[in-house]
């Protein structure tokens, strides 16, 4: 805090300008040049100063621009309009109301831990993060046995953010406990949903947290090599997390002897091309390698055998962002966050027919229905909410009368949705459910990598019986087969694609199946999406 | 045994090399036997014109090529009580449905049987029946109760399902059948 | 190798086998084979096929038997109604993906995926087929590939890597679109790798890979793996 202190006296006003990869396509950079060239004009770039940020989490209106002290919120700057708010607010202290973003519903149930920083620092800058008191769970570990940080893990009730949420601190104990050597940590960065961008933003918003995440889990379970395997579509990340890494080494936070003690850990990035699967742990262990990324099957685990035959620990980045605070502040004070069997919070990109889409993030057992109507603002236009699609291109597809249940990954199951990688798509009454499982299991067909029956051949057949139903041709019949199908290939499949691929397809048979019995009998589509047009492959 | 009582069995001709029927026929002796229970009532074996209505049993040889075919597929669906599907044709495809992997088959495959090899005046004749995109299985457009896959059926494979229909028992195929 | 013995129950037979050992194994050594099509003994498990799956009693997830390893007081149960039915569902799929034509197929009569689908009364498939348009690449002197019949089961490329010590046969593609292909997605005939040593055509479980005018029985030695293993591994 006395960090933070002594930042804010140095300039009385920071203006951050988010530059990360939602805001940048309406002209973010457009916007910084605007501020840095109205606080010279105005005279004021010694008390005020311009920042480049990551994400604020507004991203469908942006350009966001944040204002400290006070967080004031300006949405949709131009740079027209840039002078006005360094007069107005900066140089007079008045705000420019019109401009500010509504933030009470969007914020207010908000919990920002992986997000700390997101908005508040320069990414490029390392300095900015040791101010927000960055690396300090890095040396506080450093004090402490491996032993003692695996227990501060455990404690504080951590669960993967990748999707499966399995226990960390467990995980940690594995690795730790493997016999081999050397041993390696891969962060995921893969994110190859669509419409998912969480770790793509903390990536651009917060390098450091991931590095010290990692750092952290290398002391404890004895890793002397890591990856950030991160897609290739990830320009701006990339880019982000290469200073930061080059950064780290230049003050002996990666390397050899780190902060004068014999830990030591080197950092390399990984570049994936783009593949849904390669983010799957065992096929991104492949790729890490050089080869296909395709799985295989577990036994054996990565904690005994992973990189080269040797003890690996994969992580997901948002699962190391949270590392950091929980050294610093003690698991038990992380598990006052979220419910008992789901600690923390969680990030999610809200997209979809929502009047506040953007990247949240929620503490965990918040209901659903908080989250598109409170957080999110409901659905715009006025149009009825029909379903919300909680885990991706294999989330489940939930209707109304199930938003009461809260988010976390068992509750979340036992409906038949998943976290995933944290999509929520919001869909209204303009949306067909037939349509809408067609086009994932489309997305998931062009993803499987192959390997097994299930996932290659079932899913395309699926994909068959989707076209047959929206084209006018389907028959009562079809339902039984994508029935059969999905649980085959759900049950059946060798890795966590194809086991969750039929998950819009079971959750649409169970929760709206009279559509597809209009689509079938009464060849109707209320939404207008299907029987556009007749295929060639009719019969009739 | 008063004719009423017989079982009324019929079987069907569609893409089919007639192999089907041939194997049919393979049942040899024991034909007398089930004569005894049957009466076949429309057959490319007898001169029965128009497929007749309260079929019991009905075997189809062929997959569905034509649009005379597929109308004719439904007219038998709708009068008979168990449809079987007599041979990979009827059950795969088969053979019949090679040309499905050709694009616009339809017509490729009639230009390929009546203009390439054609030296004089080459040209689709235009009486035969229109051909359907893609030749079917008969289970892809009517429900079918039992199937007899094979290139040709083993003739004892027929005879064990019409054995096992006639008991009024469902056949097992575990172990049995064999495509092609 | 490990001494260690482990106990287990396969189908209600008590069963005692080395440590590490897989299912399909422990219970092909008490005869109880359970139906595979990738696996192929003296390869490494490729756990693709999905036609091994087995239960274990008190999970509800199912387990390939290829490559799950025996552990103490397992409880397998290797036929149920919901596995059959999931065989089935695999054999149609597997039948339905690509153009597989018994009657028309080199290897009618010694065919991997027919007789599964005899086997397990698969006598007619709920899917519509897919006519696929794969490439055949008859290059080579006298090895043919039609990728049409092609079920993807790699034994062909791991054959070729483990056995054969060349690996001129990988993937290429993925899902669906995956296909078998030869160096870097050369031609047969152009292959600088190949020692045209027939394993991939004798391992081959359909009539994907054959040897051109030479009677199908004369080419499959499915056991050739196994073989070449076990007299290396004779001292
Ligand atoms: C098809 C598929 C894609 C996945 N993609 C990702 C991904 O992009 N990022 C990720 O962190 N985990 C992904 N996972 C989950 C990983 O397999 C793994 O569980 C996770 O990285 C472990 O880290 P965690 O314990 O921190 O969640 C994916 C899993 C599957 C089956
Ligand atoms: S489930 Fe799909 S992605 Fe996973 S191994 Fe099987 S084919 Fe590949
Ligand atoms: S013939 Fe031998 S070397 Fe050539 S591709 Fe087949 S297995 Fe490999
Ligand atoms: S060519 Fe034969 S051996 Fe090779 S993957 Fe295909 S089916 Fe398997
Ligand atoms: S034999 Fe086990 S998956 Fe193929």
């Amino acid at each position: 805090m006395a960090q933070e202190l002594e930042f804010q006296n140095a300039y009385k006003y920071r203006i951050n300008v988010c530059c990360s990869s939602g805001c940048v396509p309406f002209g973010a950079l457009k916007v910084l040049k605007a501020f840095e060239d109205a606080v010279k004009e105005f005279g004021v770039e010694k008390e005020c100063k311009v920042a480049r940020t990551g994400c604020i989490g507004t991203c469908s209106v942006g350009p966001a621009v944040l204002v400290e002290p006070g967080d004031y919120l300006y949405q949709s700057v131009t740079p027209e309009r840039v002078r006005e708010i360094v007069r107005d607010h900066i140089v007079l202290g008045l705000p420019v109301k019109d401009m500010l973003y509504e933030r009470n519903a969007y914020f207010k149930k908000q919990h920002r831990l992986v997000l700390r920083n997101a908005g508040k620092i320069d990414p490029s800058r390392i300095q900015d993060y040791i101010n927000m008191g960055g690396y300090g769970g890095l040396l506080k570990c450093l004090t402490d046995t491996p032993q003692a940080v695996i227990n501060e893990l455990i404690a504080s009730g951590l669960r993967g953010r990748g999707g499966a949420g399995f226990p960390t601190g467990q995980k940690w104990s594995l690795v730790a406990r493997a016999q081999n050597s050397p041993k390696y940590i891969v962060a995921n960065l893969d994110e190859g949903d669509p419409g998912v961008f969480a770790n793509r933003t903390l990536a651009e918003a917060d390098p450091h947290a991931i590095i010290e995440g990692m750092l952290i889990a290398a002391y404890a379970i004895g890793a002397e090599k890591g990856y950030i395997y991160i897609r290739s579509e990830y320009p701006l990340a990339i880019q982000t997390l290469q200073k930061a890494i080059a950064q780290a080494k230049a003050m002996t936070l990666l390397g050899e002897s780190i902060l004068e003690t014999p830990f030591k850990f080197d950092l390399e990035l990984r570049f994936g091309a783009g593949a849904f699967v390669a983010g799957e742990e065992t096929a991104i262990l492949a790729s890490v390698e050089g080869k296909r990324a395709m799985p295989r099957p577990r036994p054996p685990y990565p904690a005994n055998s992973g990189l080269w035959q040797k003890p690996t620990l994969i992580q997901n980045v948002e699962t190391l962002a949270n590392i950091p605070l929980i050294i610093q502040n003690g698991g038990a004070w992380f598990a006052k966050t979220g419910t008992p069997k789901c600690t923390g919070t969680k990030c999610f990109s809200l997209t979809g027919k929502v009047n506040n889409p953007g990247l949240i993030e929620v503490p965990m057992g918040i209901t659903l229905r908080e989250v598109v109507f409170d957080v999110g603002g409901g659905v715009p236009d006025g149009k009825k909410f029909k379903a919300v699609l909680v885990g991706g291109p294999s989330g489940g597809c939930l209707p109304d009368t199930l938003l009461d249940i809260p988010i976390d990954y068992d509750s979340l199951v036992k409906v038949g949705a998943i976290m995933g990688s944290g999509g929520i798509v919001v869909l209204d009454e303009d949306s067909c459910m037939v349509d809408t499982a067609r086009f994932f299991t489309e997305f998931c067909v062009d993803e499987s990598c192959g390997k097994c029956t299930p996932c290659r051949a079932g899913l395309a057949r699926l994909k068959d019986v989707f076209g047959k139903i929206t084209n006018g041709a389907g028959e009562m019949s079809d339902i039984t087969t994508l029935e059969k199908s999905s649980s085959f290939i759900r049950d059946g499949s060798l890795c966590g694609l194809g086991q969750t691929a039929p998950n819009p397809v079971i959750t649409t048979l169970r929760y709206f199946k009279d559509e597809y019995i209009q689509h079938i009998v009464e060849k109707r589509c209320d939404a207008g999406k299907c029987f556009k047009s007749r295929g060639e492959e009719e019969i009739e | 045994m008063s004719t009423n009582a017989k079982v009324r069995v019929a079987t069907v001709w569609l893409s089919g090399c007639s192999g089907c029927h041939m194997s049919f026929l393979d049942q040899d002796e024991r034909l007398v036997d089930l004569a005894k229970k049957i009466t076949l009532v429309y057959s490319p074996l007898v001169d029965v014109k128009e497929f007749p209505e309260n079929v019991d049993v009905t075997l189809i040889e062929g997959a569905v090529a034509n649009e005379e075919q597929l109308a004719m597929l439904k007219k038998v669906r709708g009068r008979t009580k168990i449809l079987v599907s007599l041979g990979d044709c009827a059950v795969t495809g088969n053979v019949t449905a090679l040309r499905n992997s050709w694009r616009h088959s339809d017509q490729a495959v009639l230009e390929r049987a009546y203009k390439d090899p054609a030296d004089l005046n080459a040209a689709v004749p235009t009486a035969v029946p229109k051909l359907l995109i893609k030749a079917r299985p008969l289970h892809e457009i009517v429900k079918v109760d039992f199937y007899i896959p094979g290139c040709p059926p083993h003739a004892d494979l027929i005879n064990y399902v019409l054995t096992e229909l006639l008991a009024g028992r469902a056949p097992v195929m575990e172990g049995r059948s064999k495509y092609g | 190798m490990s001494t260690n013995t482990v106990k287990l129950k396969i189908d209600g037979v008590d069963v005692t086998a080395a440590e590490g050992t897989t299912i399909l194994k422990a219970a092909k050594d008490v005869g109880i084979i359970i139906p595979t099509l990738c696996s192929l003994e003296g390869l490494t498990a490729y756990g693709g096929c999905r036609l091994c799956l087995v239960e274990v009693s008190g999970t509800p997830k199912l387990f390939p038997a290829c490559t799950t390893p025996i552990g103490p007081g397992m409880d397998v149960t290797t036929q149920s109604d919901k596995l059959k039915e999931y065989r089935k569902i695999a054999v149609q799929l597997l039948l339905a993906e690509r153009t597989h034509i018994c009657s028309v197929c080199v290897a009618d009569d010694h065919c991997e995926l027919q007789a599964m689908a005899n086997q397990l009364g698969v006598d007619h498939v709920m899917f519509e087929r897919n006519w696929s348009r794969e490439e055949i690449d008859s290059t080579h002197d006298f090895l043919v590939i039609d990728r049409n019949r092609c079920i993807l089961c790699t034994r062909c490329i791991r054959v070729c890597d483990q056995i054969e010590g060349v690996h001129t046969l990988d993937l290429k593609l993925r899902g669906k679109d995956s296909q078998v292909i030869m160096d870097l997605d050369e031609k047969w005939g152009n292959s600088c790798s190949c020692t045209s040593c027939r394993k991939c055509a004798k391992v081959c479980p359909v009539g994907a890979i054959y040897v051109e005018g030479e009677p199908i029985e004369h080419t499959k030695k499915r056991d050739v793996a196994e073989f070449i293993v076990e007299r290396r591994n004779r001292k």
